[in-house]
């Protein structure tokens, strides 16, 4: 297996989407190729890196904030397409 | 007799149950759906516009769009996958109306030579987060993660930050499959790439020895 041919396969493998025997042929690439071994480390910390990021939480005033607007949006919509029956 | 039960009818979810709800005029339940999700939705909403105040319009404007078309929704789909769809493309017309120089769409072409090859390889720390305090490390995150074209930053932040499978990503995008998964490859690859100059090891200054990996990779 060439470097190109891993790294074409590389998000299958870090996502555990392969049949045993292209794992198996990935996990022999990585036993001796570094350069491989490296990147598919690396990629693993960056997902996981970004995962446990949190970098753009809603904070809980502005939550209710938008909540309550769209709540109160909703209702106007709803009154607007139901008029009350006479 | 019980043998054999042809059709059996597939349990419907919570979340169905409150889509329904929602849909026969219960607002509370419709509510309850915000709840649920405006954070997911803030966060896609903000990674693709980049901007605090378009990323608090995207959210109102996203559950309004999904409020005003339950009715349309046939429920073939994940209500969320449904939901991410609409803040998707809110959020891209955001995108666009702040920098109409550049057209943005998520499938412009992706060039084939491109630059997610890895040409630096260098082995990080063994724990890089730890390397800067947390305002440095949401900053070095931020700035990265915002260099990536925006067709890649929004399947890398579905697929993996959000955790939407491929084929979920895949339909809230208007994506095939096998598109999601090359922008994916590139997305991580990429940002990978633009990490290894905070992230790598430091040769000597630190005091400890490099190991002896046998081949220069310097
Ligand atoms: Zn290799």
């Amino acid at each position: 297996m060439k470097c190109s041919e891993f790294l074409n396969e590389l998000t299958n493998y870090l996502d555990g989407m392969l049949d045993a025997r292209t794992k198996s042929e990935l996990d022999d690439h990585l036993a001796w190729c570094h350069n491989c071994y490296v990147v598919c480390d690396t990629t693993r910390k960056t997902i996981e890196i970004y995962r446990n990021s949190e970098l753009y939480e809603l904070p809980d005033d502005l939550r209710s904030r938008l909540r309550s607007a769209i709540m109160s949006k909703c209702a106007e919509k709803r009154k607007k397409s139901d008029p009350p029956l006479e | 007799m019980s043998t054999i039960q042809p059709n059996i009818e597939q349990p419907v979810s919570e979340e169905m149950q409150l889509v329904r709800r929602a849909k026969r005029g219960d607002d509370q339940a419709f509510e309850e759906l915000v709840r649920r999700y405006d954070r997911n939705v803030f966060r896609i909403a903000q990674h693709i516009t980049q901007n605090r105040e378009d990323a608090e319009d995207v959210v109102q404007e996203a559950f309004l769009k999904a409020y005003g078309n339950l009715a349309k929704f046939q429920e073939q789909s994940k209500f969320y996958t449904w939901l991410v769809r609409i803040a998707v493309n809110e959020a891209l017309m955001k995108l666009r109306r702040r920098r109409p120089e550049r057209t943005v769409s998520l499938d412009e072409e992706v060039k084939t030579e491109d630059d997610s090859l890895p040409r630096e390889v260098a082995d990080w720390s063994p724990n890089p987060e730890q390397l800067y305090n947390q305002a440095q490390l949401r900053d070095i995150l931020m700035r990265t993660i915002q260099g990536l074209p925006p067709g890649f930053r929004t399947v890398f932040v579905l697929r993996d930050v959000e955790g939407l499978s491929t084929e979920e990503t895949a339909e809230a995008l208007e994506l095939s499959i096998p598109a999601v998964k090359s922008r994916l490859l590139r997305a991580r690859l990429q940002l990978r790439e633009r990490l290894n100059r905070f992230f790598q090891k430091r040769g000597n200054g630190d005091g400890h020895r490099k190991p002896a990996s046998g081949d220069g990779d310097q």
